[in-house]
């Protein structure tokens, strides 16, 4: 479970709603059976920080960095990092890349602000 | 309507210790003189106390803490267990109180919490704790906290509602003010806009002063089915999600959803309410509660400050102790403050801080990332 990629997702095999933090059943339909799917990585972005006090040493070493959530085109909204050029409403696409030793995902600008 | 088959809770008693630096006090050392206060103040013997709600302890981490607790306390509840729900544990335990002293399981209730969150382990380690309400796979390993979970939702926000750092700035500094009144306030001297706005940069857009403080602290209040100064005639939660990115709407978190179940159980609406208790993890916590629940319209929370009218001699006084931004945050016990101060107020017990009569008093808290929410309704019993 915890090896997924980082685009990876459940959708409800029942009334195919998509859904990111693996739940145990869907929160539309009530159904259990839920298969895995890739995201194709499009989203618009719908929050965004600039984070300056990191939580550990190894992060601290990395701050100021940017968290975004990013509202994917399958419904599911995703964390990860972003340039610091990239803003509110902003379209992205997320790849998965290794920051700070994780496979963590950096969404990307698609097109210029 | 009261039902005359059901007793009634009411708040007996209530104390805070100082906030702030505890060198070398253990969170039971805290706790204790919490408790030992309120019970002195209730004129209850340890033998009338049947029941022992306490919060958890980041400090003390126990399997039964209340046990514990009631053990060094020198009380054998027939009723005792710990709760954990973030920030909304201190409220969610008056509710539990209130639903035991009417169901008649208990007489008389000790709601406890405290902890040396600042002087008892490392600022990281606290930040590192807290940050575990995120998401372990997709949140937490970003180099997340609970400041940029709250950062994010700030962005997001003011993206939808046009609210600006200005305003968050200006409810930080109100609860600097309030804080200043209160010999137990963590955080006292006078801050300005200008210095909240300039104060160093936690997560964008949330600066050093839109945070609250971690403190040292603890805060207790007894419960009964005896009449008393305030009763809790209401009370409702909601609990929508437990992560930021399964929140579904920043405009419909879950408190207003507690906030309507607490007023239908007192049979009261929002107007009703005179004064505010509401929960300020961060500056923008404190916006987006009392918009969402309806005292002020979105993106107008600055206008009514600006009018005065959360000021202690305003219509509607908020947080007249200093809030969690300056009174200060000791886990549990900073959201079980607000109660705390809410009691004094509506009792005529704050001294110096003390404000005209109030009959309503709402009490909003949330844990996580506005994602527990707990609502009581406090009603003033002196006032006809």
């Amino acid at each position: 479970m915890n090896s997924r990629h980082p685009l990876d997702i459940e959708r409800c095999e029942h009334c195919g709603t998509c859904w990111a933090l693996r739940p145990y059943a869907c929160a539309t339909c009530g159904h259990t059976a839920l298969s895995w799917h890739r995201a194709t990585g499009q989203g618009i972005v719908i929050a965004r920080s600039e984070v300056h006090r990191a939580p550990d040493t190894q992060w601290r070493a990395l701050a100021p960095y940017v968290l975004v959530l990013v509202q994917l085109q399958e419904n599911v909204t995703l964390m990860g990092h972003a340039d610091a050029s990239v803003a509110i409403g902003q379209s992205v696409h997320g790849r998965a890349v290794e920051i700070n030793g994780r496979e963590l995902l950096k969404f990307d600008a698609r097109d210029p602000p | 309507m009261p039902d005359l088959h059901y007793p009634r809770a009411y708040i007996q008693a209530a104390a805070t210790t100082r906030y702030g630096r505890h060198e070398g006090r253990s969170a039971l050392d805290l706790m204790a003189e919490a408790a030992n206060q309120a019970l002195e103040q209730s004129g209850l013997q340890r033998g009338d106390i049947d029941g022992v709600l306490c919060g958890y302890a980041t400090t003390l981490p126990h399997l039964m803490l209340a046990d514990l607790l009631s053990e060094k306390l020198g009380l054998q509840p027939h009723y005792a267990h710990g709760m954990q729900m973030g920030g909304a544990t201190g409220a969610a335990m008056i509710m539990l109180a209130r639903t035991l002293l009417r169901a008649g399981t208990c007489r008389r209730i000790l709601v406890i919490a405290g902890e040396n969150r600042l002087t008892g382990q490392a600022v990281d380690t606290s930040i590192q704790t807290l940050a575990q309400v995120g998401e372990p796979d997709t949140e937490v390993p970003n180099g997340a906290s609970v400041p940029a979970y709250y950062a994010l939702l700030a962005s997001a926000y003011m993206h939808q509602t046009a609210l600006e750092r200005d305003t968050l700035a200006e409810f930080a500094v109100l609860m600097r003010s309030h804080a200043a009144n209160h010999p137990h306030a963590h955080l006292r001297d006078p801050i300005s806009i200008e210095q909240v706005l300039a104060s160093k940069p936690i997560a964008t857009p949330l600066h050093l002063l839109d945070c609250c403080p971690i403190s040292d602290g603890a805060a207790a209040l007894v419960l009964s089915a005896d009449e008393g100064p305030v009763q809790v005639i209401g009370d409702g939660q909601a609990h929508r999600h437990q992560h930021l990115s399964a929140m579904r709407d920043v405009l419909d978190t879950g408190a207003a959803r507690a906030c309507a179940r607490a007023l239908a159980a007192a049979q009261l609406q929002t107007e009703d309410i005179d004064y505010l208790a509401i929960y300020d993890s961060f500056t923008i916590t404190l916006v987006m509660l009392l918009e969402e629940l309806g005292f002020a319209p979105r993106g107008g929370a600055g206008v009514r400050l600006r009018r005065g009218d959360f000021a202690a001699s305003g219509p509607l006084p908020l947080n007249t102790h200093g809030g969690l931004l300056s009174f200060g945050h000791s886990g549990v016990a900073g959201g079980l403050a607000h109660v705390v101060e809410a009691w004094r107020q509506l009792a005529g017990r704050a001294g110096t801080r003390q404000i005209a009569p109030r009959r309503h008093a709402l009490v909003h808290a949330d844990g996580g990332v506005l994602s527990a929410h707990v609502s009581l309704i406090l009603q003033a019993e002196g006032i006809a």
